[in-house]
């Protein structure tokens, strides 16, 4: 499942050229990618390496690696829960290089989502130093906007790392062509206006903001926030270069009664969500809803 | 001081979104439209005399200003020989605090910007109650963060709230205090803020925040200056303040910044001593960092995560402190100082039985200052003169401080013995 993705990141760590293997040439113009997010240290630190194993194993593309922080401010209550335990289980912030250094190579790059102030007080080179030597692709940083970014920008520059800047649907025309400018690998867009969270339907003005960042230009755009059904992620790939899903997959070992159990559940969504992005139907511009066969998901890590 | 002004030029009109190198805007992409909206809505409301006359009338007939200024013989007294003494008597204004002030003129802005809604997050419960007051006023929704473990600390002011139809949403993660009521407040706002607007209540948050709520409040030192002046026909040696996240602090300081014989002086949550958790003493434990949309200085651990404060007073237990004192104490402009649980305590005490005032906790920490300050204030002048901003009022406080003193049954609530 990983065979082709794996080998365009044998020779790249960064998340670029893994989507543009992904996304063509082809002639159903390929597919998107599916990015996953856990946190290091929940439910520990090998816990959390084994599980992002298992999610690559599973068929995610890209893994998206959070750094537990105190102040979550863009992290609705499952991942503010599942870092809260991590903190209180005393991972660190080097535990985050050392997990990134354990999964990188598995045929996913891994992009390390981190509020900006972990960074800061690491010193912003040397953690790009750290994370660049550990195999990381780069950083996806919700609090950290490109007018703030300057030390950072520099930073991943010298390193050849990834940094994916936000966009949301109140982003102006201005801003959306100044992120996309300062963003490198892809452009990560909220798909509502909110905080993480598993929601009923994608936000409606998601494929909008995909089409208008493409247009401020953007060479890759990916979607988040709100993503957690593969019904969602078939959708949402039907327009985007990438569907990126958090709470439903970190519910899965929140809510699992053991460890093994939630690896299981884990796979077992990832492999549903990895089928909703294969089965999108990317030949128009924005693909009908509801196209997509129901792949027989247990869909439990929603409804629970 | 002609050397700070040659470097950084006037103070009190220094700018955001920066203050050296702190301030900023360290929040989500999906903020910045509306933080650019409230910017362009303030200048313009600014420019508009209109803004200004209306924000005036209100302050006049409804918060009840100019507050006055009183003098303290008794209580300066136990500050040092021959020192003066004068509070500014922010307790006086309507609502009990100086957190109207701001309120007012945000909750103007919001009618401006044509919202209908306002969140706000509160620690002591002063400026919930202010929100809470000004949104009744204007005919606006009112939703108030509050840790749950200062729901229980400041439940006065939590029934206030609700009394004024505010929703009081007691905020139960993390340490429960005034810096989780933030997150959740900044939580709601993203998701909402097309409709509502976060009516931020000190000067910290994103830029425009730190710029926009000391101008709100920088009439707390244009009163108080010509006050004195009036008084006394010259400005103090020293100005004294609590400084939480910093309003009321950089309110009185602002008129002041310009005059270099006016000693300024923030007085920081010592709380039970300089242990780590133990504390809100951000310039004595903190270094730089970013929390709540700016950089400034920060109680945080060798990787970033920020540690616990403490204080017995609500309003003052935050790590982090406005991004304009955070310049003032690096450029040497101000001074801050941490004074403890009990230094605060017995000062509370003092004024209550000197001079028939019973002050915030937070301002007790003013008051406390001043008594460890007048030491020194002999060598400043013969007859050296401090003013302490009297940022609120204690009745909030009654059940805390009884406790604390023994007047008030933990467990029964009746009276103890002292």
């Amino acid at each position: 499942m990983t065979g082709t993705i794996g080998a365009t990141s044998a020779t790249t760590t960064t998340t670029g050229p893994a989507l543009d293997a992904l996304a063509g040439p082809s002639p159903d113009g390929g597919r998107a990618a599916l990015i996953g997010y856990l946190p290091v240290g929940y439910p520990s630190v090998p816990g959390s390496v084994q599980a992002v194993r298992t999610m690559i194993d599973a068929g995610v593309d890209v893994v998206e690696l959070g750094m537990p922080y105190s102040d979550p401010v863009m992290d609705g209550p499952i991942i503010q829960h599942a870092v809260d335990e991590a903190l209180r289980g005393g991972t660190r912030v080097k535990d985050t290089l050392t997990a990134v250094e354990r999964v990188a190579g598995r045929g996913a790059p891994v992009l390390v989502m981190t509020y900006w102030n972990l960074v800061l007080r690491y010193g912003v080179d040397a953690y790009a130093r750290d994370l660049a030597a550990a195999g990381g692709a780069g950083l996806i940083t919700p609090d950290l906007i490109p007018d703030e970014a300057e030390e950072w920008i520099a930073a991943s520059d010298a390193y050849g790392l990834d940094r994916v800047f936000l966009v949301a649907p109140s982003s102006t025309p201005e801003r959306l062509v100044s992120t996309a400018a300062a963003s490198r690998g892809f452009v990560y867009a909220t798909s509502t206006m909110g905080v993480t969270g598993e929601r009923a339907t994608v936000g409606e003005r998601a494929a909008q903001l995909v089409a208008d960042a493409r247009a401020a230009g953007a060479e890759r755009v990916c979607v988040g926030v709100g993503v957690s059904r593969p019904e969602h992620a078939a959708q949402v790939a039907s327009y985007a270069d990438g569907v990126i899903v958090g709470s439903a997959l970190v519910r899965t070992l929140v809510d699992a009664p053991d460890e093994a159990t939630g690896l299981d559940r884990l796979a077992e969504l990832t492999a549903a969500l990895a089928q909703g992005v294969r089965t999108a139907d990317r030949r128009g511009d924005h693909a009908e809803v509801g196209t997509v066969p129901d792949p027989g998901a247990d869909d439990r890590s929603v409804t629970a | 001081m002609p050397d700070l002004q040659a470097r950084v030029g006037l103070l009190a009109t220094h700018v955001g979104p920066y203050w050296g190198e702190f301030g900023g805007r360290f929040v989500p992409e999906a903020l910045i439209a509306a933080l650019d909206e409230i910017d362009t809505a303030y200048h313009k409301a600014l420019a508009d005399p209109a803004f200004g006359d209306e924000l005036a009338r209100l302050h006049r007939t409804y918060t009840g200003r100019p507050s006055p200024l009183t003098e303290v013989p008794r209580f300066a007294a136990h500050v040092g020989a021959g020192v003066r003494v004068f509070l500014k008597r922010e307790d006086l204004n309507h609502t009990g605090s100086h957190k109207i002030n701001n309120v007012l003129g945000q909750a103007l802005l919001v009618k401006r910007l044509g919202k209908k809604r306002v969140i706000a997050e509160t620690g002591a419960g002063q400026h919930g109650v202010a929100t809470a007051t000004a949104a009744a006023l204007l005919g606006l929704e009112c939703t108030v963060y509050m840790g749950e473990e200062d729901t229980q600390r400041q439940a006065l002011n939590v029934a206030r709230m609700r009394l004024l139809g505010a929703e009081v949403v007691p905020v139960t993660i993390g340490t429960r205090t005034l810096k989780d009521a933030i997150n959740e407040a900044l939580r709601d706002w993203v998701a909402n803020v097309e409709t509502t607007h976060y009516l931020l209540g000190t000067v910290t948050g994103p830029h425009p925040f730190p710029e926009m709520v000391r101008d709100f409040h920088k009439i707390i030192g244009e009163e108080a200056r010509a006050q004195l002046l009036g008084e006394i026909g010259r400005l103090p040696d020293a100005v004294a303040a609590c400084v939480g996240g910093g309003s009321n602090a950089m309110g009185i300081f602002n008129a002041f910044l310009d005059d270099p014989d006016v000693r300024l002086f923030g007085f920081e949550a010592g709380g039970r001593g300089l242990s780590a958790g133990d504390h809100a003493a951000r310039f004595s434990g903190g270094f730089p960092g970013v929390l709540h949309g700016a950089r400034s200085y920060l109680l945080q651990d060798e990787d970033g995560q920020t540690v616990p404060s403490h204080s017995v007073s609500a309003g003052l237990d935050y790590p982090s402190v406005g991004p304009e004192h955070a310049w003032l104490h690096d450029i040497g402009r101000a001074t801050y100082l941490p004074v403890t649980d009990v230094e605060a305590m017995e000062a509370f005490r003092l004024l209550c039985r000197t001079e028939g005032i019973i002050p915030a906790i937070e301002s007790a920490h003013a008051l406390a200052g001043a008594i460890q300050i007048g030491a020194q204030a002999t060598q400043w002048s013969d007859e050296p003169v401090v003013l302490v901003n009297l940022s609120g009022r204690g009745d909030k406080d009654v059940a805390t401080a009884a406790r604390w003193f023994g007047y008030l049954d933990d467990e029964h609530g009746g009276e103890g013995d002292q």
